[in-house]
């Protein structure tokens, strides 16, 4: 019966437009789109002109032969060949950005979150302490560089100075193709005060009555990190770790920096000493800026983005600290 | 939650209005992006050749822009100085000099359509790339018109300047290469002259050279190390007579014998010291362009060095009793003895120029007026680029012995220097990092490395093409 009333009255509505899309509606929904879209300009410009432009245009440039002054013209995959099997540099470059990746950053992450662990516990002098700590984070990258590879130069340095006066006979550190990474971590080490800060806030917020209760079960102090700490700072220490990984995936300036300095010439070979401190991003820089090979450098860019994408990805999976439930929210 | 609260949106969502939305909304992105797409692929500018100056002067009054790298006080004053006779000579063209410039930031202004009306550089390795790809405007239009008789620039400065047929670029003075020794050391030494051949080279510098009682080096007689200040190969390779490329721009560093045989006459002497000692001797030597220079501090007893350290001895009022001489040649190269390495400052008009007309005046003016590039030579000392600039008596520079040195391996006919190439000299890029492999020790086979090296030197080349 209701079915029979339904369509009589579909039967008797007047012939004509619809009222959905009748003139007036059909404005109206004009006016609310136009409403929305110039509520999301600021976002839409700046997303397009900042993020989306750059990488469609990166991606196409990798397949064109372009020095960005004249035309580019299309070439297909010859960037990618040349840079799987003919750029003399590359895998030199891949080799030590790897490194960086498997020592540097397990160290910065252990660093930080040593001192951070050491500084939530002070009793008096934290602030103090807190703050000596965190103050090289402060001292712009390019000058901290140029310090460091003074303070460790093996002829005249003060770090080998006084390794001398210990009897120990120091090495070349930054003039060095064995040391000049250890340095560079070393380096990292000494300014990584932003990610013991981080760290440090996430211990300060662990419940004090979980460290109670473990207590009271019997806990030693290694247990209570590995069962209370760690469980509860774990999304601060993935994101510690995604971000250093990519940092050290985009490690620049400091090698760039280190490697001049330590050369003293304008000649410079890049990644001095041996290639040892030539990175990834470097040698996209080289190929763009000074080869007129923006193209190829398109195409390592394009490189260097996925496999940033695969590991923080990667990353985010095999974090079993996340909490899943969040996650999946 | 938001999982389920998502599904429920999408189920209910109508699906015809909801489209358009979503279409206009990638539109709205795409726009833009698509317009920045058409704007930004290439750089800005009309990129049409400069406008020949034919002598009916349009002397309507203009403002040009100058970029250049001389960044200390006496070299920008000797730039205004310079300037100032050009405006005395075109008083409708103003020119705004910005001095500290590099050639990154000139390849950034060309690419965003901000160029400066003369841009000049101290790396003519860029000038094939600039060439190549028409960031600077070819000047052979220009040249043609106004007649500039390019015989008084000595053959191998116009080989730099230009590349496969553009002239895209002036030389706006040159460096040239030779040997400084320290008399004082010499005399010490029981040494009457400086070496002519690698082989008296050798002997000097070992007899020159003082350990510390640690074994250290104290004084190096000469530094061997590629790497140390104008150590470097292309300086050395020179005094065998090494030819990078090939006559169709492929790598030569393998079939030319020049390369191995200056790579070993270099690592026997590296070895007589020990490449650790030579690596840690120079990490402890002062700044190259500074009054710790080791030759200037008297640690390094003979060097290879452009012209310019002679002012560099002066304004650093170091105590140094030096002397200059050609570098010295292979043995069985005598004939190249007197020869060297030269380079140089190049200059040009970018694409995207404003007034190309003016622009050219001014590059004309900088580059071939005898007053203006002798006097300017004169006060940042280095070498000038035209025959009569270099016999002009204005040329206060070639009345010290030391300085005329330079002069003479310039007017050699033998000095050769590093071809342009369309990719900026990664010839010269690729080359280092084998060289320090080398000296290091870690090159087994030195003929297969440097085969491998001129593979690595064509493959970039092709990325050009």
């Amino acid at each position: 019966m209701g079915t029979l009333s339904l369509a009589t009255r579909t039967a008797r509505r007047p012939p004509g437009p619809d009222p959905q899309t009748s003139p007036a509606v059909r404005a109206k929904r004009r006016r609310t789109r136009v409403r929305i879209l110039l509520f999301l300009s600021p976002w839409i410009v700046g997303f397009t002109v900042f993020l989306a432009y750059p990488l469609v245009m990166t991606l196409w440039l990798s397949f064109t032969n372009s020095d960005m002054i004249s035309s580019p013209h299309f070439v297909g995959l010859r960037n990618y060949r040349y840079m799987f099997s003919d750029d003399p540099q590359i895998w030199q470059a891949v080799r030590n950005t790897g490194w960086l990746m498997a020592v540097m950053v397990p160290a910065q992450v252990l660093f930080a979150l040593g001192v951070a662990m050491v500084t939530a516990r002070l009793k008096a002098g934290a602030g103090l302490f807190r703050t000596l700590f965190y103050l090289p984070a402060l001292a712009p990258p390019v000058a901290a560089t140029v310090a460091f590879v003074c303070l460790f130069n093996p002829s005249s340095g003060p770090v080998n100075k006084i390794l001398g006066l210990l009897g120990v006979h120091g090495p070349l550190w930054f003039d060095s193709p064995v040391w000049s990474k250890p340095a560079l971590t070393m380096l990292t080490l000494w300014g990584s005060g932003t990610m013991m800060v981080i760290f440090l806030a996430a211990l300060l917020d662990v419940p004090a009555e979980l460290y109670e209760a473990a207590e009271l079960d019997g806990t030693n102090p290694l247990q209570r990190f590995r069962y209370v700490t760690l469980p509860t700072i774990s999304p601060v220490v993935l994101f510690a770790t995604v971000t250093a990984v990519i940092a050290a995936l985009q490690y620049f300036t400091q090698a760039m920096v280190a490697s001049q300095t330590a050369d003293g010439s304008i000649q410079a070979p890049p990644g001095y000493p041996g290639g040892s401190t030539l990175t990834f991003s470097q040698q996209l820089y080289t190929a763009g800026f000074t080869q007129f090979h923006m193209g190829y450098a398109c195409a390592l860019a394009v490189v260097l983005f996925i496999v940033a994408m695969v590991f923080t990805v990667a990353l985010l999976r095999r974090a079993s600290g996340f909490n899943t439930e969040e996650a999946t929210q | 939650m938001s999982i389920h609260r998502h599904s429920f949106i999408r189920r209910h969502r109508p699906a015809v209005p909801a489209r358009a939305p979503r279409r206009r909304l990638a539109a709205f992105v795409l726009a833009p992006m698509l317009a920045l797409a058409a704007a930004g692929c290439s750089a800005g500018g009309s990129g049409s050749p400069a406008e020949a100056d034919v002598g009916a002067d349009d002397t309507t009054p203009v403002t040009i822009t100058f970029w250049h790298g001389l960044s200390s006080t006496h070299e920008v004053a000797a730039v205004n100085a310079v300037l100032a006779k050009f405006h005395q000579k075109y008083p409708y063209i103003t020119v705004q000099a910005v001095s500290g410039q590099t050639d990154d930031k000139v390849n950034q202004a060309i690419r965003g359509g901000t160029a400066p009306d003369v841009a000049s550089s101290f790396n003519a390795a860029n000038v094939g790339g600039w060439c190549a790809s028409g960031a600077f405007q070819d000047l052979s239009a220009d040249i043609a018109a106004d007649h500039v008789d390019m015989s008084q620039i000595p053959q191998a400065v116009q080989s730099y300047t230009a590349f496969d047929g553009k002239r895209c670029t002036m030389p706006w003075l040159a460096d040239t290469f030779g040997l400084y020794y320290n008399k004082k050391l010499f005399a010490a030494a029981g040494i009457t002259a400086p070496p002519k051949t690698m082989t008296e080279l050798t002997a000097d510098a070992e007899k020159l050279t003082a350990f510390n009682p640690d074994g250290s080096i104290k004084t190096a007689g000469f530094m061997p190390y590629l790497g140390t200040y104008q150590m470097v190969t292309e300086h050395l390779v020179t005094s065998w007579g090494g030819k990078w490329l090939k006559p169709d721009g492929t790598s030569n560093v393998a079939s030319d014998q020049a390369f191995a045989a200056a790579l070993t006459w270099q690592k026997n002497l590296v070895d007589w010291f020990g490449a650790g000692k030579l690596a840690k001797f120079k990490a402890g030597l002062g700044d190259e362009m500074s009054a710790q220079n080791a030759f200037e501090t008297g640690n390094v007893a003979m060097m290879v060095d452009g012209e310019w350290r002679t002012a560099f001895i002066k304004s650093d009022k170091s105590d140094v009793d030096y002397g200059t001489a050609p570098m010295p040649v292979a043995d069985d190269k005598p004939e190249l003895y007197g020869s060297g390495y030269v380079g140089g400052n190049v200059i040009g008009i970018p694409k995207g120029s404003k007034h190309p007309a003016a622009a050219w005046k001014l590059v004309k003016f900088l580059t071939t007026d005898t007053d203006a590039v002798a006097s300017f030579a004169d006060a940042i000392g280095n070498v000038p680029t035209t025959i009569a600039a270099l016999d002009s008596p204005e040329l206060t520079l070639a009345q010290d012995p030391n300085f005329a040195t330079f002069l003479e391996v310039f007017k050699n006919p033998a000095t050769s220097t590093t071809p342009a190439s369309p990719d900026g000299g990664a010839y010269l890029t690729n080359f280092g990092p084998f060289a320090e492999k080398w000296q290091n020790g870690q090159v087994p086979d030195l003929q297969a490395g440097l085969a491998e090296v001129d593979k690595q030197n064509d493959a970039a080349l092709k990325l050009s093409q």
